[in-house]
Order: C-alpha cells, then sequence, then structure tokens
C-alpha cells in the first residue's frame, strides 16, 4: 500500500469541521471518486469530526490518499484526548446517544465506509479511524 | 526624557530632510503599491505623520499616553484607508518602519557621543517598533471587521422564503447548515407562515453539499415547528447520493413528503391545495 499524500489538520471549533468536510471532498475527488463515493465519506467526515469537537473536546484529524494495487482510498484517523467512551459497543447501537443528537452519527458512519476502527479509553481518548475505497 | 525632547527637537527642525529620505525610501522599496497609492496621497500622509510625531515626542516616549492620542487616532485611519486600497500588513507596517532608516541618520548627525547616540538610537527603535506593531494591530482589526460583517451580511442573504404561489412558500437553502444559521431559517420561515397563512412549505437543499445527522435532525425540527403552525412541509432537492447516504446513515425521514426536485415538489403542493396550472389553449404565435 502506498500513501500518496498524508496531512493532519485540527479540530477546534465548528468551522473546522466545515473544513474537514472541503478537504475531505477535495482529497475524494483526488482519488477520482464517483460522486456517491465522494458524499459518503465527506458525510461520515463530518459527523466524526463533530464528535471529535463536542465529545472529545477538540482534537485532530489525519487524511491520508492512499493506494493499494489498482485501489485508491481515502483514509481519516480523527484523534482526540477527550473522555473516551466506556461502552463502545452501546455506542455503536442506533440511537444511543449521551448529547441531545439522533445517535446516529458514529453507528451511520460505520455503515458508510470500507474500513472502521475505532478505540477508547476512559478519560484518556479516543480514535476513530474510517477509509473508502473505490 | 532629555533625549526625548533632543529627538523631538531634531525631528522638528529636519522635518523636511527626514520627509525627502523617507518618502524616496518608501517609493524605492519593493512594498510600496503604487498600483493601490498615489505618490502625492504617501507624501501627504509621510508629511501628516511626521508633523504628529514631532508634536507626540515632546509628551515623552509612552504610547498609550493622551500626549499620543492624534498619531495613534493618524494610525488608526491610515490603517482602515489601506486595508480599504487592498494593502497587506506588511506592506502597512512598512510604513512606520521605513522610517527607522532616515531617523537614524538625523540622530547620527546631531549625536556626537557614541554611548548617547546608542541610547538614543535604541530609543527611536523602540519607539518605532511600537507604532509599527500598532498599526499592524489595527490593520488586522479592520480586516476582522470587514470579515464580520461579511459573515452577518451571508447569515442574512441567504435563507430568503418566497411565496411561489397562494398557500405555498418555498425556502430555498445554499451552504453549510450549521446551529446559527438553522435558528435565522426557522424563525424567517415560521414568520413567513404566520404572514401569510401558508398551507404548504417546500424546504429545498439541492444547494447544500452534505446532509449529515445534524442537517437531518435540524430540518426535522423545523418541519416539526411548521407543522404545529398549521402548515405541511415538503422537502425538495434530494439527489440520488444524498438518498443514499441517508439511507446508510439510518436517518428516517419517512414521516415527511420528500421530492427530486422542487418542480416535483411544487406540483404535489398545488395537488394539496386545491391548485392547478394549466398550459394555456392559445396558439403559440408562428414562427
Amino acid at each position: 500500500m502506498v500513501t500518496l499524500r498524508d496531512e493532519t489538520f485540527p479540530i477546534r471549533s465548528s468551522d473546522d469541521i466545515v473544513k474537514v468536510r472541503q478537504i475531505t471532498r477535495e482529497w475524494a475527488l483526488m482519488q477520482a471518486f464517483s460522486l456517491v463515493d465522494q458524499t459518503k465519506i465527506v458525510t461520515a467526515a463530518s459527523e466524526l469530526a463533530r464528535n471529535t469537537l463536542e465529545h472529545g473536546r477538540g482534537g485532530e484529524v489525519r487524511v491520508q490518499a492512499l493506494q493499494a494495487g489498482a485501489r485508491r482510498g481515502v483514509r481519516l484517523t480523527f484523534v482526540d484526548q477527550g473522555p473516551g467512551i466506556p461502552d463502545l459497543d452501546k455506542a455503536l447501537r442506533d440511537g444511543f446517544t449521551t448529547g441531545n443528537g439522533m445517535g446516529l452519527g458514529l453507528s451511520g458512519s460505520r455503515r458508510l465506509v470500507n474500513d472502521f476502527d475505532i478505540h477508547s479509553e476512559v478519560d484518556k481518548g479516543t480514535t476513530v479511524m474510517i477509509a473508502r475505497w473505490k | 526624557m532629555v533625549n526625548q525632547n533632543k529627538l523631538a527637537e531634531s525631528v522638528r527642525t529636519q522635518q523636511e530632510v527626514i520627509l525627502k529620505d523617507w518618502v524616496a525610501f518608501q517609493l524605492a522599496a519593493t512594498s510600496l503599491r503604487r498600483d493601490l497609492m498615489k505618490e502625492s496621497e504617501l507624501r501627504d500622509q509621510s508629511r501628516e505623520f511626521l508633523s504628529l510625531f514631532a508634536q507626540a515626542l515632546h509628551g515623552g516616549s509612552d504610547i498609550g499616553d493622551p500626549s499620543w492620542k492624534p498619531v495613534r487616532d493618524f494610525l488608526a485611519q491610515t490603517a482602515r484607508s489601506r486595508v480599504a486600497q487592498g494593502f497587506t500588513p506588511s506592506e502597512t507596517a512598512m510604513f512606520i518602519f521605513s522610517l527607522k532608516q532616515s531617523l537614524f541618520d538625523v540622530i547620527r548627525t546631531t549625536v556626537k557621543d557614541p554611548k548617547e547616540l546608542v541610547t538614543d538610537m535604541w530609543a527611536a527603535t523602540v519607539l518605532l517598533d511600537k507604532l509599527g506593531l500598532q498599526i499592524m494591530e489595527l490593520h488586522q482589526q479592520n480586516r476582522e471587521e470587514v470579515i464580520h460583517r461579511q459573515q452577518e451580511e451571508l447569515l442574512e442573504l441567504s435563507t430568503p422564503v418566497v411565496q411561489l404561489f397562494d398557500n405555498i412558500l418555498a425556502l430555498p437553502l445554499i451552504g453549510t447548515l450549521d446551529s446559527a444559521r438553522t435558528q435565522i431559517v426557522m424563525e424567517n420561515l415560521l414568520q413567513r407562515i404566520v404572514e401569510t397563512g401558508a398551507m404548504i412549505a417546500i424546504i429545498d437543499i439541492t444547494g447544500v453539499p452534505t446532509v449529515d445527522t445534524l442537517v437531518a435532525q435540524h430540518l426535522l425540527k423545523t418541519v416539526a415547528a411548521a407543522r404545529l403552525m398549521g402548515a405541511d412541509c415538503i422537502i425538495s432537492g434530494i439527489r440520488p447520493q444524498i438518498a443514499q447516504t441517508i439511507v446508510h446513515l439510518g436517518v428516517d425521514l419517512s414521516e415527511v413528503t420528500t421530492k427530486a426536485t422542487l418542480a416535483d415538489a411544487f406540483t404535489i403542493a398545488l395537488q394539496r391545495t386545491g391548485a392547478s396550472i394549466m398550459k394555456s389553449a392559445v396558439a403559440r404565435p408562428k414562427e
């Protein structure tokens, strides 16, 4: 697997969420994603960036453009040093929310991407990795 | 303080020399934007600053002092005009920093004692640095004001509610639906429903690039609020990629009537309000 591009961006304010969406769309376009694939990864990025900001008290996202053989992909890794998630199974269930959202962000973004990986430790923080391949 | 007065004195007496040097220096510098500013304007600005500067020097070197107020006001005005003219922050700051050279030349010719020379030079440097930073800060402040004003304009501009027909309103949404805007959108829509007594409101999201759970939630809340006011909502502008994404996210929009295009939504709205639009039977003009 070859990394074509690798950059990290901060998530500190709601403006940064807009920026993460724009960057993700730009990179997906660069990887020649179809409109549907673009929209899926951008929407997942939007959900997870908002989680990083609202539940993780801010953090950063690492964006990678990848190539594995003929397949091209975009991988996003969201990292925060927030309170962490005590019960991951519960958090990944549809409709579960600790805020006042719909409780579909985490579970929904999992369905929007090909690779999904989450690590969380209470009081240490949370890392969510997603990737979409065309 | 003694040095200060001496500096003030030499600036006052040699004002013309300094001015000539300074303007020449500014004109030669690459940071001067001849395309943005006339030479005569620069000369006038430099002259005015120098005379205010000479006066203020008598009052000490604390630029926060009331005696420096004319200089501060002048800097504020200059920063404002330079922002309007399209200068960058460093170009604006160079106006002050470029004075150093000519001022130092004057100090060098008037002060002979080396020790005193160093002290005077240092005092002048510190003073000009402060003024330079001040104008830079003012420049930045002006830029921020411009951005802030544009943001507010954008908030108001981007959420018009239009009447399409008797009892039918349309709300074409464009851009990001963050919380602040959603609030304004909702208020505008509800207000217009009251004013017009509309039965149906069409919310068109063709111009919304990303529909995530937060946007969906805002939409559903707007629909629910409109329903409480007695109006039904139709969401239009659902493109194929948005439809797929919403399904994968697991957002349930089945409670709301949705349509692919605004035209489709309008047709439904007409049917529901009992109105219809017919093509005229009158023959088209002959070609």
